[in-house]
């Protein structure tokens, strides 16, 4: 809970010298403070102190007691010694009693790989053999593909207990046996993949003895000799800043930064063992031209030659609206504004859009409407102080493990949370929700304006800041009575007993937070859902003060950032619509080039009208749509119907082998610039590595093209890009490429250098003035189960896999730990089509069909089956249907009707 | 997320659970719990450890843990009767050691194990508190004192 008294200081002596400390710090913490170095080995700040390895003893001088300082209150007047004769001498006795009998591990030395005990041995110089007894002798923990535990090494200290316990709540592993026997290990020896282990290596980062390794470290030869970067993880939209270790070329590990701002020392198990990837064979080393359906290996001349060859033709004969851009919410900032640009003022179309399309699109056009900008309003931090967390359409513990992890501190803390989710989230299953509804597959508005209804009539309206702060109230009381609660109950199937409880839980919340992602947005009313979210927290003054607001949890690392700097068909960096008069002269003059006033098409817009043949040409940056966008046999048409593509990434996706030139390009660990989180800030991604092979970072490959086709953009460095996105962007305007060399970056608006950022949005005043409540009627969705088709399909995500898992399924562990699709069904439908766990069964919907192994769990609630669209052997996106929502164009990626047979 | 489920031992859980019911469902009954089974089962089947570590809400490594650790439970089943041979420092003077031998010889089993036939498990103890008669074992709650290596096997007798 947030402590806002200041904290009274003491004043103690150590070793003679008067020191300063706070009131509750213990003898270590004030040591600390003061720059005094107190060895410890079971110590480590993120974890309460237990005192169990004895190093951190000092002496009390007045009693002449010894106590360990990591548990030892500080108080005032107190005074300690803490490297007298005595203290020291029982330091080395209790270090050499250790070392009897663990096998010091002597590869470990350097500070990075945070060998703790090495360094000790090595400063007090002592003998390890001294007292050389029997060596504890239990078998290696080798048994899931990350890491492994080498009890020869293992001084039980329990740090690693404690981390998996304390700072991720799983507790998978613990002491066992007693005495000589004690180890470390999983419950019954069973294996950790067995049990409740998410492999985030919290426990491999806690350990202080090498005792616990990352798999890619133990095969990586001397940790002397790794390279150190701090950078910013490329999957979810968190932003988690982390240490990426690097030698000969390769990345050989990954740990916590613990200056990270986003996610302290936590990392999940794509990222702390998912960027092996970054060292595959496979990578793309070397643009690729298609010759007689043939890819063969090309120069960059000859390649970039071809591409701008190609779109300057279709250009040229059929006019610029003919080409349309692709950009990527995995790539930065600094390349996502250039890609734009180059849409714009090289080609001349506003043509340009990415994946956000299909994430939040509907939260941008919503959330733009009623409070006059689409982001998360507050901080990720701010999420343990809130009393009631609304989490909804958010498997938060699976796809923001970080953020899963904050919710769940709060609930830990008192928090009260409510879950509104047709599956069984992990959130529900491990007792952390109070309430969990259970809504059928797209009735959200109507539990939400459900919920506002019996708001209203219960008198738990914010009065004051409705009248203030809002406008449009009346209008949305119509509205919300037209959701009078046994017709809420009819759509949903939420009784109205458990609507009513969790109105009266959210309503009469001080400071109420509400949590989203697709659940929410991938709807054919996607955006109608996003303004009765808002209607929600609007009614009840929840925006606009700390821990309160609506969150939209983004799904990429970058897809904040990509819509901030313009990668979006109707608006130029910062959210400035094209078909405004005074920013088309605005960036005219500053891109030196005439602008198009026509807002462009979007993701499922280009793809239909490539397949009518009005698009020609296609350049497509960073992503995947033959796997991530609906109705994947349409896609396959429309891009076969293309007179040209270009493709530029990493590795030949299933999107990159339909293309005519393929351009390789540099990883995340090869290349800088910034990415902006989903909490709105700014980091700095920093460059781990040379681009592998003859591959280029994408700012460059646009460049070098840009100029090829008449308009120069030249740059020395991506940074210098960071720098023009500032003059153009006003909530970009104080991030300067200096400032965000900050581990901490910005969060925008940020609008000159002597702003510090914004920690959330909408205080005193609504970015467009008022809040405006809008009046919302119910839809169903788009397809419903019917006779023919008559269960319901949704999508997400799963843990263990992003996206389209061009990246996680070509990391070694992750893809050994699931290497399949499956199908989650509920047990009575598995009973009643005669299915069984593991049976590979088909699935299809009227626009096409797999086939997928079955998973049968009551996750998910009957005649429904929710499939991971991350693989492509088995694409859920083969069924989905893209049906748009009218506004932001968003297709309809959670419900689609389906029909489930045996095979055989 | 892929915590492990036992549909097919649900009658027996259910016993099992039956035996720990009457216990508070938090996390201070887990050594009472682990008491009740095993004074049922003879030791702690690991469905049993699943039982509690559920009805307690407390993670099952925790439980495996705490099971593990004191030397009253055991997670094997055990023989029939149990041989407690004394280490204690008046009982090792008196040739405790050659007891223990003997009745490893005897019954074909290391300290800590079961007899084939299930009928004995064989440990040794720190000390019995009985020191005026050592050597000293306990065959289930008798104290048997005075003993010789011969005496040691004759007193197995008694429970065959």
């Amino acid at each position: 809970m947030a402590n806002t008294t200041k904290t009274k200081s003491i004043e103690m002596k150590i070793n003679g010298e008067v020191v300063e400390g706070d009131q509750g710090d213990t003898i270590l913490e004030v040591a600390e403070k003061n720059g005094i170095e107190i060895p410890t080995l079971c110590h480590m700040d993120q974890l309460e102190p237990t005192g169990a390895c004895r190093m951190c003893l000092v002496e009390l001088v007045d009693s002449g007691e010894v106590v360990t300082s990591c548990t030892q209150p500080a108080s005032d007047g107190l005074e300690v010694e803490t490297h007298n004769d005595r203290v020291e001498q029982s330091r080395k006795l209790n270090l050499e009693l250790l070392l009897s009998n663990t096998d010091v591990n002597v590869d470990c030395k350097s500070e990075e790989t945070r060998c703790e005990l090495t360094e000790l041995v090595g400063k007090y110089d002592l003998d390890p053999e001294r007292f050389s007894g029997e060596k504890r002798s239990h078998p290696k923990m080798e048994d899931n593909p990350f890491f492994e535990l080498d009890h020869d090494r293992c001084i039980l200290c329990g740090r690693c207990v404690r981390a998996c316990d304390e700072i991720r709540g799983r507790s998978a592993i613990d002491f066992v046996n007693r005495g000589f026997k004690t180890k470390i290990a999983p419950p019954l020896d069973r294996s950790l993949t067995e049990g409740t282990c998410q492999f985030c290596g919290q426990c491999v980062d806690a350990c202080p003895s090498g005792a616990l390794t990352s798999n890619m470290r133990i095969d990586k030869g001397n940790p002397n000799e790794v390279e150190t970067t701090s950078t910013i993880c490329t999957y979810c939209g968190v932003g988690c800043r982390m240490n990426v270790h690097t030698r000969d070329g390769e990345v050989v590990d990954v740990s916590p930064d613990p200056e990270a701002p986003a996610n302290d020392i936590r990392l999940c198990s794509k990222g702390r063992f998912g960027f092996d990837f970054v060292n595959r064979e496979d990578r793309l080393s070397q643009p690729l031209i298609k010759e007689d359906g043939e890819f063969r290996e090309a120069s960059w001349e000859e390649a970039i030659d071809l591409v701008s060859d190609k779109l300057g033709g279709i250009k040229e004969q059929y006019g610029p609206d003919a080409i349309a851009g692709l950009s990527s919410a995995t790539c930065t900032n600094e390349e996502n504004y250039l890609f734009q640009k180059f849409m714009r003022a090289t080609i001349g179309t506003n043509s340009v859009d990415h994946c956000a399309r299909l994430c939040h699109s509907s939260t941008v056009a919503g959330l733009v409407r009623a409070f006059g900008s689409g982001a998360m309003t507050n901080s990720i931090g701010e999420i343990r102080d809130a009393d009631t967390i609304l989490v909804t359409g958010s498997n938060t513990t699976e796809s923001h493990p970080v953020i899963g992890l904050e919710v769940k501190k709060a609930v830990e803390n008192g928090s009260n949370l409510i879950v509104a989710d047709p599956r069984e989230i992990e959130l529900v299953q491990e007792g952390d929700a109070d309430i969990h509804m259970r809504q059928n597959s797209g009735t959200d508005v109507a539990w939400l304006m459900g919920m506002i209804n019996i708001i209203i009539e219960e008198g738990l309206v914010d009065e004051e800041f409705v009248k203030d702060r809002t406008e449009n109230f009346e209008s949305l009381k119509e509205s919300a009575a037209e959701f009078p609660p046994e017709r809420v109950e009819e759509i949903t199937g939420i009784a109205e007993d458990k609507l009513r409880e969790a109105a009266l839980m959210y309503g009469e919340a001080d400071k109420g937070t509400i949590l989203f992602a697709m659940g929410i947005t991938q709807h054919s009313h996607g955006t109608d859902n996003v303004l009765s979210v808002a209607n929600l927290a609007m009614v009840t003054g929840n925006v606009g003060k700390e821990s309160t607001g609506v969150n939209p949890l983004r799904g990429q690392n970058n897809v904040q950032g990509a819509c901030d700097l313009g990668a979006l068909p109707n608006v130029y960096p910062g959210y400035q619509n094209v078909d405004a008069k005074e920013n088309q002269e605005k960036f005219e003059e500053a891109w030196e080039a005439d602008l198009s006033p026509e807002p462009g098409l979007t993701v499922v817009e280009m793809m239909n009208a490539a397949g009518e043949g009005d698009v020609k040409g296609m350049y497509i940056m960073g992503e995947n749509p033959m796997v991530s966008d609906p109705d994947i046999g349409h896609v396959e048409k429309s891009l076969e119907n293309l007179d040209f593509l270009a493709v530029q990434d990493i590795f030949l996706t299933e999107t990159a082998e339909y293309a005519d030139v393929v351009l390789p390009a540099a990883s995340f660990a090869e290349t800088e610039g910034s990415f902006t989180n989903s909490e709105r800030r700014i980091q700095k991604l920093n460059k781990a590595l040379e681009p592998k092979g003859n591959t280029r970072p994408d700012w460059e490959i646009i460049s070098e093209l840009s100029g090829r086709l008449g308009n120069p953009m030249n740059y020395d460095s991506a940074m210098e890009l960071t720098n023009e996105i500032t003059e153009v962007t006003p909530i970009y305007g104080g991030i300067t490429a200096e400032r965000i060399k900050d581990k901490q970056g910005l969060q925008w608006p940020c609008r000159d250098e002597d702003d510090p950022g914004t920690k959330f949005l909408h205080e005193g005043e609504f970015s467009r003035g008022l809040g405006k409540f809008h009046s919302i009627s119910y839809r169903d969705p788009a397809e419903m189960p019917d006779e023919d088709y008559p269960m319901t399909l949704t999508t997400g995500r799963m843990y263990y896999h992003f996206h389209t898992r061009s990246m996680t399924g070509r990391s070694k562990g992750l893809d050994e730990l699931v290497p399949e699709a499956y199908v989650e069904m509920n047990p009575a439908d598995a009973t009643s089509l005669e299915v069984e766990e593991g049976e590979k069964i088909k699935v299809s919907s009227r626009r096409g069909e797999i086939e997928i192994k079955t998973k049968v769990t009551d996750r998910v609630p009957e005649g429904t089956i929710f499939i991971p669209f991350h693989f492509a052997e088995a694409a859920a996106n083969r069924l989905t249907n893209p049906e748009l929502d009218p506004i932001a164009k968003i297709p309809e990626l959670k419900v689609a009707a389906v029909k489930v047979e045996k095979i055989g | 997320m892929s915590q492990k489920s036992s549909p097919e031992n649900s009658v027996q859980d259910k016993t099992f659970l039956e035996l720990v019911e009457e216990l508070p469902p938090e996390r201070e009954s887990v050594i009472p719990a682990l008491q009740k089974i095993q004074k049922s089962q003879g030791y702690l089947p690991e469905d049993a450890l699943e039982t509690i570590a559920d009805y307690t809400d407390t993670p099952l490594a925790n439980v495996t843990g705490i099971a593990t650790f004191y030397s009253q439970f055991y997670l094997e089943p055990q023989g029939d009767h149990t041989i407690k041979v004394c280490q204690g420092t008046a009982c090792h003077i008196k040739g405790a050691d050659d007891i223990l031998d003997e009745l490893k010889r005897e019954l074909d089993v290391k300290a800590g194990e079961v007899t084939s036939d299930g009928k004995f498990t064989l440990t040794n103890v720190r000390c019995l508190g009985a020191c005026s008669l050592a050597p000293v074992i306990m065959v289930d709650e008798d104290v048997h004192g005075n003993l010789t290596t011969e005496k040691a096997i004759e007193v197995l007798e008694e429970y065959e």
